[in-house]
């Protein structure tokens, strides 16, 4: 990685590849997850084979996981880097007038859903880890659905992932469409391009606030 | 000939500079690291020139009171650079381009200097295009010319209204070349304030940081002025605030001589003075005349009522508008020269005609033009029988195409839009031709100073032509001084580097110092700005579009008077070690006022009208300069004696081989 | 009209600056924001004062002299224009006007409103040309053909003045604009691209070094830059630098 964000354009690619590949993780992610609202077996069937397939386990879990850190890191060790290059701020600075708040308040955005992937991981994938590895339970194909829509019977925990997911919203709505800039495309497409990313930074985030209200206003009665 | 010698070499005209070049002694390029040369301004002229020397092998320190070279004002040089490449088929060649630019200059600048920058014009488009300036194209990829005053061909190439920035930026890439290659050091934000003599040769220079306000030695076997013109000795001009006089004066009162400093160039189409606090005039581009009707109404009670504010322009019927250029001058029409497009304005408005509140400015008018791109615009489209309105919509996109920049210029600053209403436009002082005087080599008449770009005053006479200046920086920076130069360095490769530790560095810096602390000593209670303005309102009153004898002699008895006043009591605040912009202002201040007086002088003495040099005392009965080559074919070189009114007058007589001198006329 | 200006005011480049209020009254809405502050500075030194040093040069928005930011905004709250083409009609009486140098950590103030845009420079002596030399003895200008499309586009990359407004209005101070209209220029004809590889590189190096953030696409530069250079100049230096690395 430090060979590759050895120049400021550099990192502007890392930033752009990191986050489109997360973007697309997203995609699979609420494909998953809608499944929990139509069909709990289905749920269950995918929740199992990605907990259990070795490919999926050992390789693109991994790869996921580097993505996440590599698109944070990056993105603290630019935010350090930009904060440094302006080092007297000014007494007025009218941001407002020539840039929208989404695409100068990326590292509040992703700070947030950073911290939101801290609970999650608690309490998904750390969770995951306990039950298979430390405890080392059988597998049970069943398990997931129960477990899911447990998640989000608090109150708190289901706000939290609404707020988050807003703060999503956002943070895709300025970082998608600008990693193609980064990656140098900017052309008669650009405004095709602009209008996809925007209605999928709205719409994929939404989708995940759907399926955390559908869970936590359909409990399951014991 | 008396102690000018121009150098200009013998044989046949269009021979003349091929034969010189390879008569001038060379310096080989071993050689040529062991020299050094100071170059003065890094506008077109000196950043090409310090460009070439570099690359030929020569040590450059570069000096600019700007804070990058490429700020300097040729950067705001709008409509375009002359080159007789021919390319539209219209019956160009360098001769034709020499002719013109004589013609244009009403025969009052040297035939050799000429014709070697006609011939050179060709190479600059090459050698710009080769640095990737990107000129304007046509759809076939080709390079696109537009016409200029004075001329009655196209072979004006050009980047929008933005030809003098591409270019400045093509030769300040070239300098930046050389500056990476460590051949060039660039010293930004400092300025020049003395030439040093060393056993009579420019040996280097007293420059003052501007930042620390430290005040600097520089030596090198030679010193290039490119420092630009000095319009602002007019206060009011189209130059930029910074432009000054100072290191082409201070030469000048170390034994250069300053040539025919009354001619100055008065713009036709500036945006007219809007009041009191005007810092400065902005030029609408020549270009514009190529499209734009200028006219005022043609009776004075329409004037009048149009100055109240009763009357819109657009209300005038066809009937009722004077378009007096195209009345006065029917084969060049709106095309005719600059300063008789000037002077025709004036005259309009002196009689009463004028049409803003002040009565000074006359209607640059875009409405027929609007009309006939509307229509051809509408016919190519395929549209058939187009209502006004669409011709109109039309029209205004393709002036829009061709001036967009120009007219959004236009509209800031006036706060009205050009598409619907007439420009406003009145002359301003724009360029200066007078300048240092130098040789064929590009040399003053001290050994080793030598003097390119606006700052000489070689090639444009009494007028120049549109497109003309770029041409001349470039050509001389280019292609002309890294080669005449050469010949007297040939003697200076055994010199060995010039030391700045002597007495005559000494004695140039104690000078320096003493008149910048006397002007800081002064305490008096007028800011320097007062009295920039004070000489500006009498240089423009009394030596400005139209002279005579009378007022001519009062302006040097007031410039004298003012500038005994502003010792007395400019008020400069801040000290000499550090960064000082009022003082900087008051050191080019109280060179205008020494050159302003010299300028009168040189009014007062040549009795003849002539390019931008109108005496109301010699005139035709139709109101046209009227020339007197038998007593004033001759450049009137400048000899600093103490005081401007003590200059001693050398003359260099202009010889006329190849062309008759004719009455310009483009009627 | 009457306004308050509010100016930062700093003695040299070591001192710390702070803002000053400057009442000032009988503006007119003729008179250019810079005749506004000359106007300022001639009363400062008729009492005595020491006038306020602020860039300005050609007056005619094309020299890239003239900075100041101006009520959080490079170049005041106008578009396409450079302060010295702002003009006082845009303010209402009473209004106060912030008025601040560019800051950036790579344009160090020199003295209140004045700052150092060396860094600019030096990018462009890092690869900022095309090298060939001065001599005349290049192919006719007409010998290669250039599509008016790209030649066209390359001007308007080739208008950039310099200013740093770009510099100025992006909130990580990013040099790229600047950067990227030079790349664009010539990356855009066919005498460019010779050096396409080499020139990028150094110059994109050159601006990391002068110490300007990074470009995180707020578009912030191409709105406030006054000749409306368009961020499709970063992507293409983003294409270029791409391209170089895979083919260098």
């Amino acid at each position: 990685m430090s060979g590759l964000a050895k120049t400021s354009v550099a990192r502007k690619v890392v930033m752009a590849l990191s986050g489109l590949f997360l973007v697309l993780f997203l995609l699979l992610h609420v494909t998953i997850n809608l499944t929990s609202v139509i069909s709990p077996d289905t749920f269950n069937t995918m929740s199992h084979f990605m907990g259990y397939n070795p490919l999926v386990q050992f390789l693109m879990q991994p790869i996921l996981i580097a993505g996440v850190i590599v698109h944070f890191v990056m993105g603290i060790i630019l935010e350090i880097q930009n904060k440094k290059a302006r080092t007297v701020r000014y007494v007025k600075y009218a941001g407002g007038a020539n840039a929208p708040w989404v695409s100068r308040n990326m590292i509040l955005t992703g700070l947030v859903v950073l911290a939101f992937l801290g609970l999650h991981f608690y309490d998904f994938w750390i969770h995951e880890m306990n039950y298979k590895f430390v405890q080392a339970n059988p597998e049970d194909p069943t398990r997931y659905y129960a477990e899911t829509v447990e998640k989000f019977e608090p109150m708190w925990r289901t706000l939290i992932y609404v707020v988050s997911f807003v703060l999503l919203a956002l943070h895709l709505w300025h970082g998608f469409a600008s990693s193609f800039q980064s990656m140098g495309i900017n052309n008669k497409y650009s405004s095709g391009i602009r209008s996809f990313t925007r209605l999928y930074a709205i719409v994929v985030p939404l989708l995940f606030i759907f399926i955390a209200l559908y869970h936590h206003l359909n409990p399951i009665t014991h | 000939m008396g102690i000018l010698d121009s150098k200009v070499p013998s044989g046949p005209l269009a021979d003349k500079w091929t034969k010189h070049k390879n008569d001038i002694d060379l310096v080989n390029p071993a050689n040529k690291r062991n020299i050094d040369i100071i170059m003065v301004g890094t506008g077109l002229a000196g950043a090409s020139a310090a460009a070439t020397l570099a690359e030929l092998g020569y040590n450059v320190k570069t000096f600019c009171y700007q804070d990058s070279p490429r700020r300097a004002h040729s950067i705001a040089a709008q409509g375009g650079i002359n080159a007789a490449k021919n390319y539209q088929g219209d019956g160009d060649s360098p001769y034709r381009l020499f002719y013109d630019t004589i013609k244009g200059g009403d025969y009052r600048s040297r035939e050799a200097n000429v014709y070697r920058l006609a011939e050179e014009s060709v190479n600059i488009i090459d050698q710009c295009v080769a640095q990737g300036v990107p000129f304007a194209r046509e759809y076939g990829g080709l390079l696109d010319n537009r016409s200029f005053g004075g001329v009655l061909v196209s072979r004006t190439f050009y980047a929008k209204g933005q030809t003098g920035q591409q270019l400045l930026l093509g030769a300040y890439a070239a300098m930046n070349r050389q500056i990476n290659r460590g051949k060039i050091t660039s010293y930004t934000r400092h300025e020049m304030l003395d030439v040093v003599l060393v056993d009579g040769k420019a040996r280097g220079i007293i420059a003052r940081d501007l930042i620390t306000g430290e005040i600097e030695r520089h030596a090198a076997h030679a010193v290039v002025i490119a420092s630009g013109g000095y319009g602002n000795v007019f206060y009011l001009s189209t130059n930029a605030m910074g432009s000054n006089v100072t290191a082409a004066w201070r030469v000048h009162k170390r034994g250069a001589f300053f040539a025919n400093p009354c001619f100055t160039q008065i713009h036709p189409t500036c945006i007219p003075v809007s009041g009191d606090h005007q810092s400065k005039l902005t030029l609408m581009s020549e270009s514009l005349r190529n499209d734009g009707r200028i006219w005022v109404p043609a009776k004075a009670e329409d004037a009048q009522a149009i100055r109240e504010g009763k009357l819109k322009p657009t209300k005038i019927p066809e009937a009722d508008r004077d378009y007096f250029l195209e009345r006065r001058y029917p084969a060049f029409g709106n095309l005719v020269p600059r300063d008789v497009a000037s002077r025709a304005a004036k005259e309009r408005c002196d009689a009463g005609f004028g049409v803003n509140k002040t009565g000074e400015a006359v209607y640059l008018d875009f409405a027929a033009a609007i009309q006939r791109y509307g229509s051809e615009k509408a016919l190519t489209s395929g549209i058939k029988d187009p209502d006004q309105e669409t011709i109109t919509k039309l029209g205004e996109e393709v002036v829009e195409a061709k001036y967009g920049n120009l007219f959004q210029m236009y509209e800031k600053i006036v706060d009205e839009n050009p598409y619907k209403t007439p420009m406003m436009i009145y002359p301003a002082v724009h360029y200066t031709m007078g300048g240092l005087w130098v040789d064929y080599n590009l040399q003053t008449t001290i050994p080793g100073c030598f003097c390119t770009g606006e700052a000489n005053f070689s090639d444009h006479g009494a007028n120049r032509l549109g497109a003309s200046a770029l041409m001349q920086g470039l050509a001389d920076g280019y292609f002309v001084l890294p080669y005449t130069i050469g010949d007297y360095l040939s003697d200076d490769i055994r010199t060995g580097p010039i030391s700045t530790e002597s007495e005559a560095f000494d004695k140039a810096e104690a000078e320096v110092r003493a008149n910048l602390e006397k002007l800081l000593n002064a305490k008096g209670a007028h800011p320097v700005d007062y009295y920039h303005k004070k000489l500006g309102k009498i240089m423009w009153n009394k030596c400005g579009m139209s002279r005579n004898a009378t007022e001519l002699k009062e302006a040097i008895e007031e410039i004298s008077a003012l500038r005994a006043d502003f010792y007395e009591n400019v008020r400069i605040p801040g000290g000499l070690n550090e960064m000082n912009t009022e003082l900087e202002k008051a050191g080019r201040v109280a060179d205008f006022l020494e050159l302003g007086e010299l300028f009168a002088k040189d009014a007062l003495e040549r009795n003849e009208s002539c390019g931008g040099h109108f005496r109301e005392e010699y005139q035709t009965p139709e109101g046209e300069a009227l020339r007197d080559d038998k007593n004033f074919r001759y450049v009137a070189a400048w000899e600093y004696k103490g005081a401007p009114k003590d200059a001693k007058l050398h003359k260099e007589d202009l010889v006329f081989e190849n062309v008759e001198l004719k009455t310009r006329s483009y009627k | 009209m009457k306004l308050l200006l509010k100016i930062w005011r700093q003695k040299d480049g070591s001192s710390k600056g702070k803002l000053v209020d400057y009442p000032i009254d009988h503006i007119e809405g003729d008179m250019s924001f810079l005749e506004m502050l000359d106007v300022l500075n001639q009363e400062l030194i008729e009492k005595g004062d020491e006038p306020v040093v602020f860039d300005h040069d050609c007056r005619e928005g094309i020299c890239g002299t003239c900075s100041l930011m101006i009520n959080g905004e490079p170049h005041g709250p106008d578009r396409l224009i450079t302060t010295c083409q702002l003009h006082m009609r845009r303010f209402n009486d009473g209004d106060t006007i912030v008025i601040e140098p560019f800051r950036a950590t790579a344009f160090p103030v020199l003295k209140d409103l004045m700052v150092d845009r060396s860094a600019f420079d030096r990018i462009q002596q890092a690869g900022g040309y095309i090298s060939v030399n001065t001599s005349g003895n290049t192919v006719d200008a007409n010998a290669i053909p250039i599509d008016k499309h790209h030649a066209d586009e390359s001007f308007e990359a080739a208008s950039c003045i310099g200013c740093g407004a770009c510099v100025a209005a992006c909130k990580n101070a990013s040099a790229m604009l600047f950067t990227a209209a030079k790349v664009s220029q010539f990356a855009l004809l066919p005498q460019g691209k010779v050096e396409a590889i080499d020139r990028v590189q150094n110059m994109v190096r050159q601006m990391d070094l002068e110490g300007f953030g990074n470009c995180t696409n707020t578009g912030a530069c191409e709105v406030e830059c006054p000749k409306g250079i368009s961020l499709e100049n970063i992507a293409r230096m983003n294409r270029e630098y791409l391209m170089a690395t895979v083919k260098g």
